[in-house]
């Protein structure tokens, strides 16, 4: 396989149900070996978005290719796909569980059992191997859900809010697990609410709200384009009238200070330093993904 | 690192996948074992009782029972003895009355003098019944019978007691010897194969139902759709689960074969001589391979709509009541099988199996009729195969919501 070629592309897919339009024209493509967040509002279109690219819906128009080709059965073997509505059989083992959901997806019994207890080992999880799904705690049964999605070594892996019911230690165990399949050259798409772990673990994101993208790039940059034009400072003295500045919000034991357009945090600093200020702290201030998430969405809802 | 060595991948197809784990998953159940077992195990109880019983009965009775008898038409003195019962002469209903109470008899008949012209025999006795037992019954009717035909030979009156002794046979057009000889075996047989041709078809609709609503409220089926399709799915369910139902009706047809080479050591006169020809197990296999296939597929189609196995089930009857509609049309179909009604059931393929297997103890069927019926079974498992597998792509993840009427027939258009 070329590496050089990106693992997911989609383009200008739609679904409508009705009238509503659910993902309206979104295109973007996720690049091997990266961990890709996909963020949004409840209600956006993610799980739709997900959805299409698994081919588990078809998009009334525009297209989804996966490593290359549009997905067919045998492709799907090349994926693993943790749905945010998840769950095993009750009833089964949980080895038994693993090496069904493998054989459905072409690994043999043998391997798939290998290849589990390799698995059940790394998670703590061996002693539980005999045991019926239904006898699991639900953060045990998520973990097991997560090894059935890894299990066939897949070059694509699709989360879709993969922590939503895990408590911190398997959350941590979870995202471990995702580093590692990022180093193995493995490329992870999750879909998340939680801004803390895509600014943990994504290279790269795409937010979408009303199915379409509105923001989509490294988060670098995203965070580049959505700084407030502003400085925090630390300071002893008297501030007074300083130009440029037409606002000044008091933080916890700092002041932000709003610039005008023609201002550079550059200019500020050398007034206050022509002003004789002792200043404990400058720091151009970027806002965190959460108050973009926040921002754009409710600029959205306007 | 593990990154480029792939994991063999076998070239397995995941349609028989499916099917070997709903049919595993089938026959491990409980109430598929229970199911299976019981039916053969109450019939086998139910022979044994109708063995059983009358001996217990027969052990019960005292070896002979006095029944006392005023006589006041004056001509009823001979057979008094009739088997386990004795009938005892008194004069006057106080004597007997008295002997009664004394326990010297159990019960006791008034015969009036107008007995000849009214028919009417009174009788006094001491146990509260529901009806006089059969065995009373005969023992009064013979002696009266006996009586009665006073002068004639013993020949006579034994003739008068069982006066016929019918046996039928029926002719072809042509005049032959036909192969369906109609009668109580073939109506029982008939019978009995369309209940378990019915029970077969639920159950085994039923376990797809209930499987479908499982994995729709354990979340399975969205990992299972990222493997497979749902054309696959519906395939592996609809085959996996028949396969299972035709398993159990296997075992049954075979207990039933005992149990019926049982029943005839013991109750040859009554059932008569059983013949299960070739075609009829021929076409029960086929109607049974047809009949589950449509409810099958139709349920399977409810499933998908249905949030949760319960109301799955509920809408499953949408399909079951019309399978058992021929069941109230019996006595037309036994007694009429050329009926245009039973002509008509015959070609509605939701009715057409339980028909079918009615008509077959009793009459031949035109092969006509029988080719029409399966062509329309085949065409609408098709037609129905094709809406499921529509809604099982559209519905199947949508949880917690019923789509109304005409959200299911846009559906139908646009998936």
């Amino acid at each position: 396989m070329e590496m050089k070629n990106n693992t997911v592309e989609v383009n200008h897919i739609r679904k409508a149900y009705g009238n509503r339009a659910v993902v309206n024209d979104l295109s973007f493509v996720v690049k091997p070996g990266e961990i890709f967040g996909l963020i949004g509002p409840n209600g956006a279109g993610k799980t739709t978005t997900i959805r299409m690219m698994m081919d588990i819906i078809k998009p009334d128009s525009g297209e989804v290719k996966i490593l290359g080709e549009t997905l067919t059965e045998g492709a799907k073997n090349n994926i693993g796909y943790l749905p945010e509505e998840r769950g095993l059989y009750k009833k089964l083992s949980v080895i038994d569980s693993i090496i069904y959901f493998a054989s459905l997806k072409g690994v043999d019994a043998k391997t798939a059992g290998k290849r589990a207890e390799e698995l059940l080992k790394r998670v703590d999880m061996i002693g539980h191997r005999q045991k019926k799904i239904e006898e699991l705690s639900r953060g045990m049964g998520q973990i097991i859900q997560v090894i059935v999605t890894i299990i066939h070594s897949p070059q694509l892996i699709i989360l879709d809010e993969p922590t939503a019911s895990l408590d911190p230690v398997n959350a941590q165990l979870l995202k471990e697990i995702m580093l590692d399949l990022r180093k193995q050259g493995k490329t992870v798409i999750m879909s998340t609410h939680r801004m803390n772990e895509i600014e943990e673990m994504c290279d790269r994101i795409l937010m979408i709200n009303k199915g379409r993208l509105v923001l989509y790039g490294d988060i670098p940059s995203i965070k580049a384009k959505y700084r407030n034009n502003s400085v925090l400072i630390e300071f002893q003295g008297e501030l007074g009238e300083i130009p440029g500045v037409t606002e000044k919000r008091p933080h916890d034991h700092a002041v932000e200070l709003m610039l005008d357009n023609k201002t550079t945090p550059q200019m500020v600093l050398e007034t206050l330093v022509h002003k004789r200020i002792n200043v404990n702290r400058f720091e151009l201030s970027t806002p965190s993904l959460n108050e973009i998430f926040i921002k754009v969405a409710g600029d959205e809802r306007e | 690192m593990r990154s480029s060595s792939k994991w063999p991948v076998t070239n397995v197809n995941k349609t028989k996948l499916l099917i070997k784990h709903e049919f595993l998953t089938m026959v491990k159940r409980k109430g598929f074992i229970i199911m299976t077992l019981i039916v053969p195990v109450i019939a086998l109880i139910g022979l044994l009782a109708a063995r059983v019983i009358p001996t217990i009965i027969n052990s019960s009775t005292p070896t002979v029972q006095n029944i006392g008898y005023i006589d006041h038409v004056g001509s009823f003195t001979k057979n008094e003895s009739q088997g386990a019962l004795t009938l005892v002469k008194y004069g006057t209903e106080d004597e007997a009355k008295a002997a009664l109470l004394n326990k010297d008899i159990v019960e006791y008949l008034v015969i009036p003098s107008d007995y000849i012209s009214s028919g009417l025999i009174q009788r006094y006795g001491l146990k509260n019944e529901i009806e006089m037992s059969g065995i009373g019954q005969t023992t009064i009717r013979d002696f009266l019978l006996a009586n009665l035909l006073q002068g004639n030979t013993p020949e006579v009156i034994a003739r008068a007691k069982a006066p016929m002794n019918i046996v039928s046979t029926t002719l072809t057009g042509t005049g032959e010897v036909a192969k369906q000889q109609g009668g109580i075996s073939a109506m029982i047989l008939a019978y009995l194969f369309a209940i378990l041709l019915l029970m077969s078809i639920f159950s085994s609709s039923g376990y797809l139902l209930q499987g479908l609503g499982e994995e729709k409220e354990n979340r399975v089926m969205e990992i299972l759709l990222s493997s497979v399709s749902s054309g696959q799915l519906l395939v592996g369910k609809v085959i996996g689960l028949g396969a299972g139902g035709l398993l159990q009706i296997v075992i049954w047809m075979v207990s039933a074969g005992f149990i019926m080479k049982l029943a005839l050591d013991n109750f040859s006169t009554y059932i008569g001589v059983l013949n299960i020809t070739p075609e009829f197990l021929v076409v029960g296999l086929i109607y049974f391979i047809l009949g589950y296939l449509l409810v099958a597929v139709s349920m399977a189609g409810a499933g998908a709509i249905a949030p949760t196995a319960r109301e799955g089930q509920q809408m499953s009857v949408l399909f079951t009541l019309p399978v058992i509609v021929p069941i109230y049309f019996m006595a037309l179909i036994m007694e009429h099988p050329e009926n245009v009604v039973v002509k008509i059931l015959t070609f509605i393929p939701i009715t057409s199996p339980i028909t079918v297997m009615m008509r077959l103890g009793l009459s031949e069927i035109p092969v006509w009729e029988l080719a029409v019926s399966i062509v329309l079974m085949i065409l609408s498992i098709i037609g129905c195969f094709i809406l499921a597998g529509k809604l099982f792509r559209t519905y199947l993840l949508m949880y917690g919501k019923r789509p109304d009427l005409k959200e299911v027939f846009r559906s139908f258009r646009n998936a």
